[in-house]
């Protein structure tokens, strides 16, 4: 069991971090201290075209190994202590560090610049998570950042000063950990790249994805199945150029008996997906929110197993594990909704709400 | 010299319940039972009995038992019976000894080493009888992936090799007519039309009979090239290249001239009478690319409409093999593991050449995995399949589907009494006799056949259902819900699988 939480502003702006704190807050009985966090996009207006790499290091020995690694791999634009109180709620496990970084110059001749460019910072990534004993990248977008850590939503969002950030997309989770231990670096929001997860349940598929993912090189070591979703989403839309929309029919597709009912062209389409995209598929109960620079997605397990809600008002898109978590911070709605099983809720910006009806 | 060979079992006879009919010697194709008219005297020929127990169920009072014979050599844990008893049959004929069914040597048997998950409070446990739940299988050439046009409606622009679509992910095994009879395979064709799965012919072609099947019905080009041609070719639904048999690792076949008989050789295209010789290989397949090569002449003789499948036996290499089947064109290799069944095979070959199913799906689909390539193609095992339990592990190690050659035949009266190659069974399934042929009904096989299929498939849901999945492509490689107990860590290690408690 897990509290998710998601606010989204359609026209990208930026609002502060109180209103995800509140949401976090109201969903208390669905997590136990085990594990908190926080994801927001435009918070760095300043490094907006660098990306942002939040690092966790067990001690000043992994800070070092890691700038030494980073040296020789990127340009380091500025780096700078994450500012944090003190609280007695959380004993301060991990020195936390942020990097605005460049990728090197020798891809920018190249037409395809942007994917190599994004391909080589989840390698870094992916090196420093496997090879750099005590670190651990917490996130490594562009404008955004994840703050979390082992203990309530609200503390971690205090301890990190998540008030004073503004950004047009927030999500939230809190964590009732039931499967691996709770540790920082195990709290959500799991974020690569752009990708930001939050997850309340469990992929029961998790075996059949990771090796998927890792026939594809990503590298699942973070102990936890939720990463799989960060990966998968990366692989079928940054990857292979899936829509938002064609990527949850590959991860949460309709049942063959509906598929067989379907007109042509579009029961070879989805067909053809579920043949293709079988590895791919989440099962299990759960209920997600993905985040990217535009997106915020909700989505739930085919039979939905797991609470999901939805909300529009105004410019805000709202979706949270609870309706009284909306509620408490919009009261006045223009629609609130429980999105059906495996429809993703898509919110983009500058665009409107919708809930795919692909079920 | 005195034959001092003691037999395997005992014809117990109630006397006070015997009616003298009879029934017993008609039933028998062994001559265990003998009786003198005149004399008035029954004999029963222990030595001849395989334990077929068809003379028991025949009896109508039931008179009959059968029972392991008491006499035994003097025990000795390496000079067993079993022992003596070939040394001494090889020193009476001076020959190969022959036998039939699978592997019979005790070696471990990994999938009574691998259990389940199940789910518990976090994830709940679904109800098949209330949810959906899937075991629709494709097996075939997989895209990398999907490639929509999406701005003007919604084009699919991959194009998608053929496969074949399975409503259950398991398939009756190849199991040629001439090895067993009309009637066994129509009983099989009905099943797995009526299932919506598939059966395989086996190397001695498509009857006649079987044609309204044949859409679910795969057909196979084996070493001999009995029965190939365009036609046989384009009215299965998919080919196989049998390239070895796990029962046989490395051996070819033999179908007796006394077998061929006047329908055996109009299918098989060979005159009747005549011995049907499949070679050790494939006289044009010497190598990989060879191999190759006629892959692609039969998808080119089909229009490249059927997928073709190229079946192993699983021997100690088998991974890079099935990699280079994989990549010389097939769309499935089928692993066939040492416990694989036969109707006729040396037992050396049967009891010492192979390896295990188990560690054979692993290790393949280990492989196509790293080198990025398993969805070229699909995992097919067979070879020890005996329930859907075994079904659902093989797939949660890494295949796709399974094949069940021994179980299918159990299913339709056979006992396992392991004389397949004298063409005398006495249950009407391996034989072409028409008098034992009579003994299985057609109707009956299929309705028997068709149960077991739904009665696994049934159980497979159930299984999923407890793993909280709704779909069995999420059990597919998914070696995290199965754990080892008993076993070493390299065997872990192999299979890829955690020890229970971790």
């Amino acid at each position: 069991m897990c509290g998710l939480g998601g606010i989204f502003n359609r026209e990208g702006r930026r609002i502060p971090g109180d209103d995800i704190i509140t949401m976090a807050r109201m969903m208390r009985d669905r997590y136990d201290g085990r594990g908190g966090g926080f994801a927001g996009y435009g918070i760095y207006p300043k490094y907006a075209e660098y990306y942002a790499l939040h690092l966790f290091f067990r001690d000043e020995e992994a800070k070092e190994a890691t700038e030494e690694f980073l040296k020789d791999r990127v340009a380091i634009i500025k780096d700078e202590e994450v500012p944090m109180r003190s609280i007695k709620e959380i004993p301060k496990e991990n020195i936390v560090w942020r990097y605005f970084v460049e990728v090197p110059h020798r891809f920018k001749s190249r037409k395809d610049c942007a994917a190599l460019e994004e391909d080589y910072i989840i390698e870094t990534v992916f090196t420093i998570n496997d090879e750099i004993d005590g670190a651990f990248v917490a996130s490594s977008g562009k404008n955004m950042g994840v703050f979390k850590a082992t203990g309530m939503p609200d503390d971690v969002a205090r301890m990190y000063k998540v008030e004073k950030y503004k950004a047009y997309c927030w999500i939230t989770h809190g964590r009732f950990p039931t499967n691996t231990p709770g540790w920082w670096g195990g709290a959500h929001p799991f974020n690569l790249l752009d990708w930001s997860v939050v997850h309340n349940g469990e992929i029961s598929s998790y075996g059949t994805n990771r090796r998927y993912l890792e026939a594809h090189g990503y590298k699942c070591r973070l102990l936890t199945d939720t990463e799989v979703v960060a990966y998968l989403f990366d692989l079928l839309v940054r990857k292979q150029g899936l829509s938002l929309r064609t990527a949850a029919i590959a991860l949460t597709p309709p049942f063959w008996k509906h598929i067989d009912r379907m007109p042509e062209p579009k029961r070879s389409i989805y067909t053809a997906l579920r043949m293709t995209y079988a590895p791919a598929m989440l099962n299990g109960p759960f209920a997600i929110i993905v985040a990217n620079r535009d997106t915020m997605v909700g989505l739930n397990d085919r039979i939905k197993l797991r609470p999901l809600i939805a909300a529009k008002s105004g410019e805000f898109v709202y979706i949270a594990s609870e309706e009284a978590a909306i509620r408490e911070i919009q009261p006045e709605l223009e629609k609130l909704w429980a999105p059906r099983a495996g429809n993703p809720v898509i919110a983009r910006l500058h665009d409107d709400v919708r809930e795919e009806v692909i079920h | 010299m005195v034959r001092n060979f003691p037999p395997d079992f005992v014809v117990r006879v109630d006397k006070e319940a015997c009616i003298n009919c009879l029934r017993c010697v008609r039933e028998c194709p062994f001559g265990v039972h003998e009786y003198d008219k005149e004399k008035k005297k029954w004999k029963r020929h222990h030595e001849k009995c395989v334990a077929c127990l068809r003379c028991a169920y025949m009896c109508p009072t039931q008179a009959i038992s059968i029972e392991r014979s008491p006499m035994e050599y003097s025990p000795h844990p390496v000079w067993t019976n079993r022992v003596r008893k070939d040394i001494k049959t090889q020193a009476e004929t001076g020959s190969v000894i022959l036998t039939a069914m699978g592997n019979e040597l005790p070696y471990l048997n990994y999938f009574d080493h691998l259990v389940l998950d199940a789910c518990q409070v976090t994830n709940p446990s679904i109800d098949p009888l209330r949810e959906p739940m899937e075991l629709r299988t494709y097996l075939g050439r997989k895209p990398e992936k999907v490639d929509l046009d999406e701005y003007d409606g919604v084009e699919l622009k991959t194009k998608i090799a053929p496969n074949l679509k399975l409503e259950t992910p398991i398939m009756f095994a190849h199991m040629s007519y001439g090895s067993i009879s009309i009637e066994a395979q129509l009983s099989m064709a009905r099943a797995a039309k009526e299932v919506g799965t598939y059966m395989g012919t086996g190397e001695g072609g498509m009857h006649r009979d079987l044609y309204p099947y044949a859409d679910h019905i795969i057909t196979q080009v084996a070493s001999g090239r009995f029965a190939v041609h365009e036609e046989y070719l384009k009215r299965g639904a998919a080919i196989e290249i049998k390239i070895g048999q796990g029962a046989k690792p490395g051996i070819g076949g033999h179908l007796p001239g006394t077998k061929v008989t006047a329908e055996i050789s109009e299918t098989r295209m060979i005159p009747e009478g005549s011995d049907a010789i499949s070679p050790a290989p494939h006289h044009d397949i010497y190598s990989i690319e060879d191999l190759s090569r006629l892959i692609y002449a039969l998808k080119e003789a089909t229009r490249y409409k059927k997928p073709v499948f190229v079946k192993i036996a699983a021997v100690h290499n088998v991974a890079p093999i099935a990699v280079g089947i994989i990549r010389a064109g097939a769309d499935a290799v089928v692993l066939d593991g040492f416990r694989g069944g036969t109707g006729a095979a040396p037992q050396v070959h049967r009891d010492h050449h192979g390896i295990p199913i188990e560690v054979a799906i692993a290790s393949v689909d280990q492989r196509l995995r790293e080198e990025g390539i398993r969805h070229w193609g699909s995992i097919i095992a067979s070879g020890g399949i005996r329930s859907s339990a075994d079904v659902a592990k093989a797939i949660a190690l890494g295949a796709d589907a399974v094949y069940i050659g021994t179980a299918a035949l159990i299913a339709l009266g056979c006992t396992v009494c392991k004389k397949c190659y004298t063409g005398k069974c006495p249950w009407g399934i391996a034989t072409q006799v028409p008098e034992l042929r009579k003994r299985l009904n057609p109707d009956e096989g299929a309705r028997r056949a068709a149960n077991l299929l739904k009665a696994w498939s049934h159980e497979l849901k159930e299984i999923l259902g407890a793993l909280g999945l709704n779909s069995i492509e999420s059990l597919r490689g998914n070696r995290d819900r199965l754990r080892g107990v008993g076993l070493s860590d390299v065997d872990l290690e192999v299979l890829g699988v955690k020890p229970a408690g971790r």
